[in-house]
């Protein structure tokens, strides 16, 4: 890491390095001034959408599996931390659990993540001989199951207080300072979203190294040709059977952390949080931006992350201002909106906002094909 | 019956394949020698494919058995197979359309870890397919037929086989591209590679090969020196319209 860290500065393309950590360190401050606090809030989410999407970029964009439940993992990790970091066990099982679990954040953190990776191989092993539309149904099916578990299981045990939820989860510390207060560090203080904005910068910074090592490592290689030729990839003398199972512990994993952190974040998780909608709209985010692409998924994410909230914040005082009333609910305007944005890219940027190399190679040539 | 070598490089015995209540293979005896160039001819159907991918493992036979250099391949997966020398040139060439042709020829060496020698083998293959040198940084789904079959077979010899498995390398592709490709194989049979190659163009198959077998629907009806079979009336009535 370090390694490559100082490849990064010492490369012609270290001055822009430093000018985007600037202004990423800065962009809480920067937007708190501007726009409210809410909207720090709003870059925090965005972080784990990002986190989400690139995790799920390993699985579509590299694999070539189709996976429509991806949101499950997201749950499992949330779930995780939930269940050990708040006095949700004491309470339903006072004899098992007298004082409660309360595990410090950073040991649940490794162990979500291997339980969602767990989570990941159960749904991958029955599935490895599906492709596209089936895999999708069952994907589908199993992001529903994990959530129908999640919103069931208050009885006959109550392990996960069905869906009223978990609150009082215990917020994320860092070397014994809680983020959920406001910190003064330097002279300068911090508010709760602004540390968490930084804890949430590197760990999307570590799931953007991680993507990346993987895309350019012989694995990545692999799952490449797994998703381009099945059949041809085995010839190759790739195990495609522990290749694709990898792929979906990877992709899990990622969801297991961002989950985890979302629990740590909001001090409280129910079911409704990872519905079907959730999954699809991380799919767009990798859709949208360019599957296959670090870059452009980072750039869906960023734009689906706010683009409700933009929306939420002008088409009611736009309404207000025309018409005196608010005629067409943000809400469905959001998906009328988003609808249309995904019919549009497909016309005209069939490969993403943001299309990886190869992609915009292959439409170029073919659009040379054309014209010759 | 020809015996160019007496311990053959790949000895199949009575090979049965089956898909659920479908048998494809019924029972099938074929060896090939080292170095040797052997055809598998027959018409559509006949089972020569289901073959070819039983003997990579990517399909597990109903029974039988396959030996190959000595040892029983029956429960060696597809891609430790690969390891111990045996590639296959699949049937549509499966070339990774996504990938440049560079990438392609890496990924037929992933079982290897001999960094130089990969470097090496990519040079060779340059020089044996100029026309993939000249295209190494395009996709291989942006080629032609002709030359996405280059890749496929350059691939394949990335992973520096001993026993080279053609599935239908003349299939779509345009009479000269026919010509060029059958060349080829000649130039790597030469080189000393034992070859399967599985063809419906029963006579450049067999203009190419030592020796051959004839399958119909799943058994292998006739075999032996390639000029026999040309001269057979059998083969002349079925495949070769004379």
């Amino acid at each position: 890491m370090l390694g490559y860290a100082m490849k990064l500065l010492t490369q012609p393309t270290r001055f822009a390095f430093w000018l985007l950590l600037g202004a990423l360190l800065l962009l809480p401050f920067v937007t708190d001034a501007l726009l409210g606090r809410g909207w720090v809030r709003i870059a925090d989410f965005a972080m784990l959408y990002i986190m989400l999407a690139l995790g799920l970029n390993i699985v579509v964009g590299l694999a070539g599996l189709l996976d429509l439940g991806y949101i499950a993992f997201f749950a499992v990790g949330a779930y995780c931390y939930a269940l050990t970091g708040s006095p949700h066990l004491a309470l339903a099982f006072p004899s098992l659990f007298p004082g409660g679990v309360h595990l410090p954040f950073w040991i649940v953190l490794p162990l979500a993540a291997l339980v969602a990776g767990g989570f990941g191989v159960l749904l991958g092993a029955p599935t490895l001989r599906l492709r596209g539309d089936y895999l999708a149904i069952v994907t589908l099916g199993f992001g529903e199951i994990i959530r129908i578990f999640l919103n069931n299981l208050n009885a006959p045990f109550n392990l996960t207080n069905g869906p009223q939820g978990i609150s009082r989860i215990d917020p994320i510390k860092v070397a014994d300072v809680s983020l959920n207060a406001s910190q003064e560090i330097f002279g300068i203080t911090l508010p709760s979203v602004h540390l968490y904005f930084y804890l949430f910068l590197a760990f999307t910074a570590l799931v953007i190294f991680v993507s990346q090592r993987l895309e350019k490592s012989r694995i990545g290689r692999a799952w490449m040709a797994i998703r381009e030729d099945e059949i041809a990839a085995s010839a190759m003398g790739i195990n495609t059977r522990n290749l694709k199972l990898l792929a979906f512990a990877m992709g899990a994993m990622f969801g297991g952390v961002s989950g985890t952190l979302f629990a740590g974040f909001q001090g409280f998780v129910s079911p409704e949080s990872f519905s079907l909608m959730e999954s699809i709209m991380v799919l767009c985010m990798v859709v949208l931006g360019g599957m296959g692409n670090i870059a452009g998924v980072i750039l869906g994410g960023v734009l689906l992350a706010l683009l409700p909230e933009v929306l939420r914040h002008s088409v009611v005082p736009l309404q207000q201002a025309l018409f005196g009333k608010t005629i067409v609910d943000p809400e469905s305007l959001r998906m009328l909106l988003f609808g249309g944005a995904l019919i549009a890219m497909m016309l005209y940027r069939p490969a993403g906002l943001w299309p990886s190399r190869v992609r915009r190679r292959e439409l170029d040539t073919d659009e040379a094909a054309e014209t010759v | 019956m020809h015996e160019i070598n007496l311990t053959p490089l790949l000895e199949v015995r009575d090979l049965q394949v089956a898909y659920g209540a479908i048998h494809a293979v019924k029972g099938i005896d074929l060896h090939i020698g080292s170095g040797e160039l052997v055809a598998l001819i027959g018409s559509n159907g006949a089972g020569k494919t289901t073959t070819l991918k039983t003997l990579a493992g990517l399909l597990h036979p109903a029974s039988g058995q396959i030996q190959y250099g000595g040892e029983n391949l029956n429960n060696i997966a597809a891609h430790r197979r690969v390891a111990m020398g045996i590639a296959l040139v699949p049937e549509g060439r499966g070339v990774f359309a996504r990938l440049t042709v560079a990438e392609n020829l890496l990924m037929g060496a992933y079982s290897r870890n001999d960094r130089h020698e990969i470097t090496t083998d990519l040079e060779r293959m340059c020089a044996l397919f100029p026309r993939l040198a000249e295209r190494r940084g395009q996709l291989a789904g942006t080629l032609s037929g002709g030359e996405q079959q280059m890749v496929a077979m350059a691939r394949a010899l990335m992973s520096s086989p001993r026993l080279l498995m053609l599935d239908e390398p003349s299939m779509g592709l345009a009479p000269l591209m026919v010509q060029k490709i059958f060349e080829t194989i000649r130039d790597i049979a030469a080189l000393g590679m034992s070859i399967l190659l599985v063809e419906q163009n029963a006579r450049l198959a067999l203009q190419a090969a030592s020796r051959g077998y004839v399958m119909e629907s799943g058994a292998i009806t006739l075999s032996g020196a390639s000029g026999e079979l040309l001269g057979s009336d059998a083969v002349q009535r079925a495949y070769l319209g004379g």
